[in-house]
């Protein structure tokens, strides 16, 4: 378990880390999800005591590890580079921190090839980094956060430099690596995707700050804030301003009735946010709330096609399964499905 | 059936004539030389490899050689860790990075033959500051023209000042590549200091530290300007490297013959042992 109280990173003026509070525990994925600059490597390279902190405390299990220094962490960290020992073998690569741990070598050449099955990784053990792929290269760094005795398994978007295929594969097998090492894994990740794959609990972080923490399919279901809803949503989530009146909401000139939490809402101004899977090119159970818009952009991607489409009162997209035939430039009218409208006050905060 | 087209020479030409002007021609003008016993009046007369057999059987290109290896040996051995201790301390973020890289570039931008003379006036007993130094403040006897050793320190010191620069800026500039992530990784498996060096550092500089011997190395093979305005290859013969003692036998004795003969030996080895050497260093990227 790691538990960090009110940790804060100042670089000169600037705030990269507002304090942030938050426990990750053990046993399964804790996800760091946000986008790019949002301070999801800062955050990691705190817990890794790589970067002085400006405030705050970090316990491993209840130690307190604030003025510990990285070699004494005991923890590892796979970048979303390749970092390798360049003229070492794989081998030695996976052993080094082993060695450096005093380790008898008996124990080092189990632990290696250990960690080289899993990873799929035993005819490599005698090759150069160099000679490995970029996938092999990666799974070696992997092998050797494995490998290692570490109370924190750091992942800093370990997958973000491989190859679409390699990159589903590795991922498939990342939560069995780690499964019942008791090490507590971290994973930042800028897609929402993967958070969502990986399972586990979710920060959703924001401009150096936590904005929401949970197990991840509570925070896809129920964002606590409109940004929320969108770091945590792709394609982008669709947004649009309304005014709801009695039991009726009204934007631009679409109108439908509520039913269920939003009904009991007070009269006035809102922000809606559905995501694009709710929006059909055509009417169906649910989906009934009539749009109007000109398609403008059409892509199809194999099995699910996406429009985006202008209405008076913003740009939306749509994704729906299966082959779709829009024109671009032509008129079309889609459905939405206002069940699944996510209702946000105009402070941002979610109220329905 | 396949067509070929003829035109392709055409655009290997412009290298083939400049491959030409570059090496070749030179190089078969010495060899014309290396071969005949030439007179004043252009007269020529055949001489076979004899300058050569006479060459490789003379004591004195052996001793001339022997110097110059010793040379390069020791300012090899002074100039490339020096080189990359300095680099390793310099900074390499902030206000001081580009005054440090002006400060260490600055022996290398002046010319040669000042820097000799710069060294001659400097380490003369008496008038120079170096000699005045060592002989009357420290009691030291040092004077240059009169005992090798110190003639020989000299040069030495001369070209370690004059070049470790470049090994410097070199090392420096493979330091600076290498990302933090590699030292964020040592760090977190507990690395010390020399593993950082010798498993992050080293192998990341190999390349540049290659390209930074083999300059080192021609350049002082091949080292003429700086010892002979210093020393001009004495006491005796104490300081007389090959290019020296070629250019002695050359224009001094005008023995045209011997002298291109030597030359060709001289270019020989210099490319023999630069290509051994990068040979043996890359030997393992090319695999």
């Amino acid at each position: 378990m790691i538990e960090l109280q009110n940790i804060t990173k100042r670089v000169g003026q600037f705030t990269h880390i507002k304090p942030t509070t938050l426990t990750l525990k053990a046993g399964h994925f804790n996800v760091l999800l946000g986008e790019t600059g949002a301070g999801k490597t800062s955050l990691i390279k705190l817990i890794a005591g790589l970067d002085p902190l400006a405030g705050g405390t970090i316990r491993f299990d209840g130690e307190d590890v604030t003025r510990l220094g990285t070699q004494k962490r005991r923890i590892s960290l796979v970048h979303q580079f390749f970092v390798n020992y360049p003229h070492m073998s794989v081998f030695e690569n996976i052993a080094s921190p082993l060695r450096v741990a005093g380790m008898p070598e008996s124990e080092i050449q189990g632990r290696v090839e250990e960690a080289a099955d899993i990873l799929q990784l035993r005819p490599m053990l005698g090759r150069r980094p160099s000679e490995l792929s970029g996938g092999q290269q990666q799974r070696t760094a992997l092998a050797r956060a494995i490998a290692k005795d570490s109370r924190a398994v750091l992942l800093d978007e370990p997958l973000a430099n491989l190859d679409y295929k390699l990159r589903e594969e590795l991922r498939e097998q990342l939560p069995e690596l780690f499964k019942g090492r008791g090490a507590v894994v971290v994973y930042a990740t800028s897609e929402p995707e993967e958070a969502l794959l990986l399972g586990g609990e979710t920060a959703l972080m924001q401009d150096g700050q936590v904005v929401q923490f949970g197990p991840t399919a509570d925070i896809y279901r129920q964002p606590a804030t409109l940004s929320a809803a969108q770091v945590f949503s792709d394609p982008p989530i669709n947004v649009g301003d309304v005014v709801k009146a009695g039991d009726t909401v009204r934007m631009g000139a679409a109108t439908w009735t509520l039913t269920g939490a939003a009904a009991g809402l007070a009269d006035g101004p809102y922000s809606v946010a559905i995501r694009p899977h709710h929006v059909l090119p055509v009417a169906e159970e649910g989906a009934t709330v009539p749009l109007e818009g000109e398609v403008i952009v059409t892509e199809l991607s194999g099995s699910e096609t996406s429009a985006h489409f202008r209405m008076a009162t913003g740009d939306w997209v749509s994704l729906a399964p299966g082959v779709h035939p829009y024109k671009v430039g032509e008129a079309h009218r889609f459905y939405m499905d206002p069940t699944h409208c996510y209702f946000f006050a105009p402070d941002g905060q979610m109220v329905a | 059936m396949k067509t070929e087209n003829q035109k392709a020479w055409f655009f290997v030409l412009p290298v083939l004539l400049l491959v030409a002007f570059n090496a070749l021609v030179p190089i078969m003008t010495v060899v014309n030389y290396s071969v005949q016993e030439t007179f004043g009046d252009n007269l020529f007369f055949w001489q076979g490899l004899d300058w050569f057999q006479q060459l490789l059987n003379s004591e004195r290109f052996y001793a001339a050689l022997g110097r110059q290896f010793l040379f390069t040996g020791i300012i090899l051995a002074i100039e490339v860790p020096l080189g990359i201790l300095i680099a390793l301390s310099m900074p390499r973020k902030g206000i001081w990075v580009p005054v440090c890289l002006v400060l260490m570039a600055l022996p290398m931008l002046i010319p040669w033959n000042v820097v000799g003379a710069m060294w001659n006036i400097f380490a003369l007993p008496k008038i120079g500051m170096l000699g005045y130094f060592l002989n009357d403040v420290l009691g030291v006897p040092y004077d240059m023209t009169q005992n090798p050793l110190a003639a020989w320190i000299t040069i030495i010191v001369m070209d370690v000042w004059h070049w470790t620069s470049l090994v410097v800026l070199l090392s420096y500039a493979g330091l600076v590549s290498i990302s933090d992530a590699y030292y964020q990784a040592a760090r977190i498996d507990g690395a010390s200091r020399w593993s950082v060096f010798r498993y992050i550092e080293l192998p990341k500089m190999k390349s540049v530290l290659t390209i930074a011997i083999l300059l080192r190395f021609m350049d002082s093979f091949n080292i003429y300007t700086e010892p002979f305005v210093l020393t001009g290859g004495g006491p005796g013969n104490s300081t007389t490297l090959l290019s020296i003692d070629l250019v002695k036998i050359a224009l001094g004795q005008f023995d045209l013959g011997p002298a291109a003969a030597m030359s060709l030996i001289y270019f020989a080895i210099t490319l023999l042992v630069s290509w051994v050497f990068y040979s043996l260093m890359t030997k393992d990227d090319a695999k």
